[in-house]
């Protein structure tokens, strides 16, 4: 199963023929992800990478049957292709860049409302669903197929996590990158959802930041919700009040945003903290081993 | 990005929202030019730097004659104002706001900020002006009045009267809701972040009138706002960050002794907690973000270098976008070109990781390799701690 994206998930590239979206684009096809088109306004009609080119989304979902997107446009035009990709009725649509106005999202957000498409992002390094689907921009070979879930704010953050989970042989079934800004599409707690109903995911990594009470939020909702076990990680214990820590959304406003606050907050809520970011390959093993254990007894 | 008092009054005028009468002076001649022009018998002199809490450390003081008023402003140019938010260094007075002194009624509190939680604009009020909000939310949160702005609609007048009423206006309601709604206005139209307007006050006149002001722009949208743009100073801003911004590097200074230099922001935190998890400080933030050159690894170092407490540089790259062959070329660059005087600890990690470490081991260079983050951390903090310099 895994969470948002799977093997048979059909997915456009939008701004598909620029450098970076090429690039990526791909990588990911080498992955063995579906690509089946992109769209570049204006360049309809050609084809890049062997891909039908289309001039606009509602055209390439209606040619292709694409069900996922890939938004790979400057932070200036990233609501407009999002708002575009969910009047097309794309399920999951994915947002990369980072710069996006935040006012622009509060919008957007109010916009889509009610409607059905999941967005991951923005400031986002994408989605990946090892061995089976890449929308993104992560280096495809840290990651092993596996039972571990992954949601993080950070791009370099989730891989250093993963790396540490696969250097122990621990795979993962899904990574979810939710993006470093104060507003985004998805938040912690609705993947955290999507983990706990997902037959293929036994432990959840929750890898968070300085910064607002997403993170505190989703470990209350697990305490009462989840049956699987999560591990919790929050960047920036030595930075500085008031001070914007390169993402958008990490700069500590009260007392309740700082790293420590929240790592305790969490750990109020029964689940596993960790505090040293090194640790956090050791803790996952840990906790698998542990669920492991649990489901070997009561069997 | 943040703007000074009195440009925040004039885009505030702009919007037809009333301020005090004053100008901006940067001299004490000036100052009581001013005040002669102003007219009246009391004026206020204001400390013209970004942080707040300037009225407990002196930043703003009452005269009552044009003299007084230049012997305050004299006093205050040049000097190094020390509030609660500047931090122990202060910061440097360069302009100060000369105003007539209001004839205060009553005191309030009101703010737009985008709330992350409700992601939304979110209208704050308060009977209680003048005072620090975050205390008033701690000791009496009833006192604080929300209101959520749903951006579909934007502020509606109900919502404005409703405010109004809260916070015993209710007697003002039209002219509350007007001032409000030019501030939402404000807000939506240059991307705002935040916008405090503490104290707003009731005249003696029964006028409503914006006694300070501050204003935080999101730095996403300064792209499509050009006039806002014209109002930074530099000054204000730490010169390393300002010139790190400029290399596209996002560089924070802080008090510790490990140099940082890191791709991503959030492994940029992360390395910096590792450090201090091993019993160290890290002198900087630093994340140079994806697609970084040698060139941008070469300027990294000269900037972290820049600070004079560094005593060991850390470079930790997980590179996804990024190579490690280029973050090695630039390291190699920086320590040929430079005169580093510290041990370098090198972690690579991701895209083209064996070709960066062939490049460093090649190099001949007395650095120190990593193998994974805590070691990095370990050896980084046990450099910049040993005693003497080694090699």
């Amino acid at each position: 199963m895994s969470v948002f994206v799977d093997r048979d998930s059909k997915v456009i590239i939008q701004g598909f023929t620029g450098q970076h979206a090429t690039f990526h684009a791909e990588e990911a096809m080498s992955f063995g992800t579906k690509v089946v088109g992109g769209v570049t306004p204006g360049k309809g009609g050609t084809t890049h990478l062997g891909l039908p080119v289309f001039n606009s989304v509602a055209e390439a979902v209606e040619e292709t049957g694409a069900d996922v997107s890939g938004i790979f446009v400057p932070p200036a035009l990233a609501t407009d292709s999002l708002l575009e990709a969910a009047e097309a009725g794309v399920g999951v649509a994915v947002i990369i860049a980072d710069g996006v106005p935040v006012q622009d999202m509060v919008r957007t957000k109010r916009y889509l409302a009610g409607r059905s498409t999941r967005i991951i992002g923005p400031n986002s390094p994408g989605i990946i669903t090892p061995g089976e689907c890449k929308v993104g921009i992560m280096p495809s070979h840290i990651y092993l197929p596996g039972r571990v879930g992954v949601v993080s704010r950070s791009g370099t953050l989730n891989y250093e996590a993963v790396s540490q989970m696969t250097a122990r042989g621990l795979g993962q079934s899904t990574c979810v990158g939710i993006g470093g800004d104060p507003v985004n599409g998805t938040d912690f707690k609705t993947v955290l959802q999507a983990f706990e109903n997902d037959d293929e995911t036994d432990v959840v990594v929750m890898i968070g930041e300085i910064g607002g009470q997403q993170e505190v939020e989703a470990a209350a909702w697990a305490a009462q919700y989840m049956s699987k076990p999560l591990v919790a990680f929050i960047a920036g214990v030595s930075a500085p009040r008031g001070r914007r820590m390169g993402h958008a959304g990490a700069v500590i406003a009260g007392e309740s945003d700082t790293a420590n606050a929240k790592l305790d907050a969490i750990e109020g809520h029964g689940h596993r903290v960790v505090r040293n970011p090194a640790d956090i390959g050791e803790t996952v093993f840990r906790a698998v081993k542990e669920a492991g254990d649990r489901v070997g007894a009561a069997s | 990005m943040d703007i000074h008092e009195y440009q925040a009054k004039q885009l505030l005028r702009s919007y037809r929202v009333t301020t005090p009468r004053g100008e901006v002076v940067y001299t004490s001649k000036a100052a009581a030019r001013v005040a002669e022009e102003l007219g009246g018998q009391r004026w206020v002199v204001k400390a013209q730097i970004h942080a707040g809490g300037r009225g407990k450390a002196g930043g703003v003081q009452l005269g009552t004659s044009p003299d007084a008023i230049a012997a305050i402003a004299d006093q205050m140019l040049g000097s190094t104002l020390v509030t609660a938010q500047t931090g122990p260094e202060g910061q440097r007075v360069n302009r100060v706001l000369v105003e007539r002194a209001s004839r205060i009624e009553r005191e309030f509190y009101l703010s737009l900020v985008v709330d992350r939680d409700s992601q939304r604009i979110v209208v704050i009020a308060s009977a209680e002006g003048g005072v620090d909000i975050e205390e008033v939310a701690g000791s009496h949160p009833e006192a604080i009045h929300t209101e959520y702005v749903d951006p579909g609609v934007g502020l509606l007048d109900f919502q404005c009267r409703k405010v109004a009423t809260a916070i015993g206006l209710g007697n003002r309601t039209a002219s509350f809701t007007r001032l409000l709604k030019r501030m939402y206005r404000l807000f939506r139209d240059l991307d705002c972040l935040m916008l405090e307007v503490n104290p707003f006050i009731e005249t003696e006149d029964g006028d409503l009138v914006a006694l300070d002001a501050k204003m935080s722009f999101d730095d996403n949208a300064l792209f499509r706002q050009g006039d806002v743009v014209e109002l930074r100073d530099f000054e204000e801003e730490d010169p390393k960050e300002v010139e790190a911004t400029g290399h596209g590097l996002n560089y924070i200074a802080l008090d510790g002794s490990v140099g940082c230099i890191v791709n991503g922001a959030g492994l940029a935190m992360g390395t910096m907690d590792a450090i201090v998890h091993h019993g160290g400080r890290p002198a900087n933030f630093l994340d140079v973000g994806g697609g970084a050159s040698p060139e941008k690894i070469a300027n990294a170092f000269r900037i972290v270098l820049q600070d004079p407490n560094v005593r060991a540089i850390l470079v930790n790259i997980f590179a996804g976008i990024n190579r490690c062959d280029w973050i090695a070329q630039g390291v190699v660059q920086a320590a040929r070109n430079q005169s580093i005087d510290v041990p370098v600890i090198v972690r690579l990690a991701g895209t083209n990781v064996e070709e960066g470490r062939t490049i460093l081991d090649e190099s001949g260079l007395a650095l120190i390799q990593a193998d994974d983050l805590d070691d990095a951390a370990a050896k980084a903090v046990h450099a910049a701690s040993a005693e003497g310099v080694p090699a």
